[in-house]
């Protein structure tokens, strides 16, 4: 894998991957997704976050907040990389492809527990299409500020499985029931203005703006002192590890079904022109 | 209350201008994936601006088989 880590000073570190980078500047680390063409997740992206979370206990005693965006025109991220998640299953016998499902999903619930818990206040600065795993990386973060054009989706009940990367867990967290079955049940997105609304983003700016806004509310946060803020998130900010683990076994056991192959299948064959919409 | 020609006329304008197309290419019963020449997440873009426009909600499940400007008035007409 193609990296390069810059030299490290005390004020300025970068890391640039093949599909994500990060520099931390005056106290703020700022993690780049730009994986063509819309950060879906899949292997290279859990090797260089599982990269990035482990730096994170440097960069955290350097830094007091984190802002995570996308560089990629059609939004902050469209999810899982289904078409990998497809070809491995499809090479793999049925017990072997879910362990391997399995070992995916713990190694990615290990990362967003980690960003959940960081004591650093975490902005998701999103755009666009803000779907699946993609929507779930941002409710990892405390503060999600959103763009207008931002729209947020938890499609994969149309493929025969609900949400893996912690969704479902943070999704109860931090809104009521009603939302929470409305989004799961129906798979529709929603707009920004609907999720601020819901209680789901913090703040909707005009289109482009996102990073812009984060990184005014970063520098904001500065003025705090670290340890009130620390101690506060920590008391606010439960993380619901024994949902974020059942979710994973229920994943796993909807995973083995034919309707979730068929459906993958469905969706990775496709030449219709709308494989994002319902 | 809007009518359903003033809705059309304002969706095509909308679409012109975000996808940067000319209006007069623009045709109320043309595909809108072909002439915008757009895939679904561009799509989706769309959906929101015209949400916004409209101030109106509009589940992208009830987009399921709409392609043209027209249908797609339709819908967003229902919910004014």
């Amino acid at each position: 894998m193609k990296e390069t880590v810059k030299e490290r000073s005390p004020k300025t570190q970068q890391f640039r991957g093949e599909v994500m980078s990060w520099t931390l500047q005056n106290g703020v680390v700022e993690l780049a997704l730009h994986r063509v063409p819309c950060n879906e997740i899949g292997s290279l992206s859990l090797e260089e976050l599982e990269k990035f979370a482990a730096a994170l206990d440097d960069l955290e005693s350097q830094a007091h907040a984190l802002i995570i965006f996308s560089e990629m025109k059609p939004g902050f991220c469209a999810g899982a990389d289904l078409r990998e998640l497809y070809e491995r299953s499809r090479s793999l016998e049925k017990s072997a492809a879910i362990s391997g499902v399995r070992d995916f999903l713990t190694r990615i619930h290990a990362v967003l527990n980690r960003l959940d818990a960081s004591p650093l206040t975490t902005i998701a600065a999103v755009h666009g299409v803000t779907f699946g795993g993609g929507f779930e990386l941002a409710l990892a973060c405390d503060l999600i500020i959103a763009d207008k054009l931002a729209r947020f989706c938890f499609p994969e009940l149309r493929l025969g499985l609900i949400p893996g990367f912690g969704g479902i867990p943070r999704l109860k967290r931090d809104l009521g029931n009603a939302v929470v079955r409305d989004l799961l049940l129906t798979g529709r997105s929603f707009n920004s203005t609907k999720a601020q609304q819901s209680g789901l983003v913090s703040q909707v700016v005009g289109e482009g703006e996102a990073l812009r806004a984060a990184r005014a509310t970063a520098a904001q946060l500065a003025k705090f002192d670290r340890r009130t803020a620390i101690e506060a998130k920590r008391f606010i900010k439960p993380i619901p590890y024994d949902d974020l683990r059942r979710e994973i076994d229920l994943f796993c056991e909807l995973f083995s079904r034919p309707a979730v192959e068929a459906g993958l299948k469905k969706f990775v064959e496709s030449t219709d022109a709308q494989p994002y919409l319902p | 209350m809007q009518t359903m020609e003033n809705t059309l006329e304002e969706i095509l304008n909308l679409a012109a201008d975000h996808f940067k197309v000319a209006r007069s290419k623009l045709s109320p019963d043309d595909d809108f994936f072909k002439v915008l020449r757009i895939d679904s997440l561009q799509a989706l873009d769309l959906l929101t601006k015209l949400e916004n426009h409209f101030h109106v909600e509009l589940p992208d499940y009830e987009l399921q088989g709409v392609s043209d400007f027209r249908t797609l008035a339709g819908r967003i007409q229902s919910r004014l």
